[in-house]
């Protein structure tokens, strides 16, 4: 497939494949956007890069998808912009099943905090040095991951309680 | 004035009870419980368009030791519903409850794993209310099936 990228973007990817060239292994577009995949090991140097270099400065969002695949699994996905000049990319990385475990992006962009929490809550993939590596949206003690495919539309029954409909007699 | 000069020297006869369950009915505040877009129209069921006042549930405390009524309006999720049933526990009895619309009635649209099926399932309803959002009509509606309700109950009861 031919790229069909303008200045910025183009500077972009022979940047990255300078800097990082091994470890970037995808660049395609869709839908008008671009998308980088790059080795989860290198995620935080690739955003670093990104943001020092190129100016991406605002992290729009970080969430997660299940590709349901037997081999890496999980997707993880930057999208970043730039305000200054009008950009927008899709940094990704693929997890494995098991354990999926990434280093957080917290120490460049303050916003990946929740972002991950969420990406966390929603699919179960950890986040280290991340300052508060807790849910965000189900409860606490609750014990799986609502946006993994195998989790049931309704949920599991009795995995969240209700409350005490005789709270006097408790 | 008023019944004093049309009842002259006389007097009228009635029972505790009517005369409670008189007061009650017609001054059941809601505790308003707005959870979502339903809020919307409980909020012009208390306006002057529709006007709960002509009910005597014009007072919408934010309270719930001053509350009568509670109108759960919109979708429960599991984490609210404790806070719910902490509000509700909080309320003074008599009191009574309306689940307002599709979502606080059956869980509606919201059929997944975070949202209660139904906020019946911790509360005791007496008023469910149809519609996405139910127009400030129906909710008026129901409030005057629960003012029926409490004209028919037998508020004071002879302690033997």
């Amino acid at each position: 497939m031919t790229l069909e990228l303008n200045e910025t973007l183009q500077n972009v990817v022979d940047g990255l494949s300078e800097k990082f060239t091994d470890s970037l292994i995808d660049v395609y577009q869709s839908s008008g956007d671009t998308f980088i995949r790059i080795a989860p090991q290198v995620n935080v140097n690739v955003c670093q890069y990104l943001k020092k270099e190129h100016h991406f400065i605002y992290l729009a969002d970080v969430f997660g998808t299940d590709r349901f695949t037997s081999e890496d699994r999980f997707e993880l996905v930057y999208n970043l912009v730039s305000m200054r000049d009008q950009q927008r990319i899709f940094v990704k990385a693929w997890l494995p099943e098991e354990n999926p475990e990434i280093e957080s992006v917290t120490g460049i962009w303050e916003s990946a905090n929740w972002f991950e929490r969420q990406t966390y809550d929603m699919f179960g993939i950890r986040f280290t040095n991340h300052p508060d590596m807790r849910r965000i949206y189900m409860p606490e003690d609750f014990e799986y991951f609502p946006m993994r495919k195998e989790f049931p539309l309704l949920g599991i029954p009795g995995s969240i309680d209700l409350p005490s409909t005789t709270p006097d007699t408790e | 004035m008023g019944l004093e000069s049309a009842l002259g020297d006389g007097y009228m006869t009635s029972k505790v009870d009517s005369l409670v369950n008189w007061a009650r009915s017609n001054a059941a505040w809601p505790m308003p419980m707005g959870l979502a877009c339903c809020a919307i129209e409980m909020m012009a069921f208390a306006g002057p368009k529709y006007d709960a006042s002509r009910f005597g549930s014009e007072v919408m405390r934010f309270s719930p030791r001053q509350s009568d009524v509670m109108i759960v309006a919109g979708w429960v999720n599991y984490k609210m519903a404790h806070a719910i049933r902490r509000i509700w526990d909080q309320m003074p009895d008599p009191k009574w409850c309306i689940a307002m619309g599709a979502c606080a009635s059956t869980g509606g649209m919201h059929r997944c794993y975070g949202v209660v099926q139904g906020c019946d399932n911790f509360l005791p309803v007496d008023a469910y209310v149809s519609g996405c959002p139910p127009r400030p009509d129906a909710l008026l509606h129901a409030l005057m099936k629960i003012q029926d309700k409490i004209r028919t109950e037998h508020s004071v009861m002879l302690d033997t």
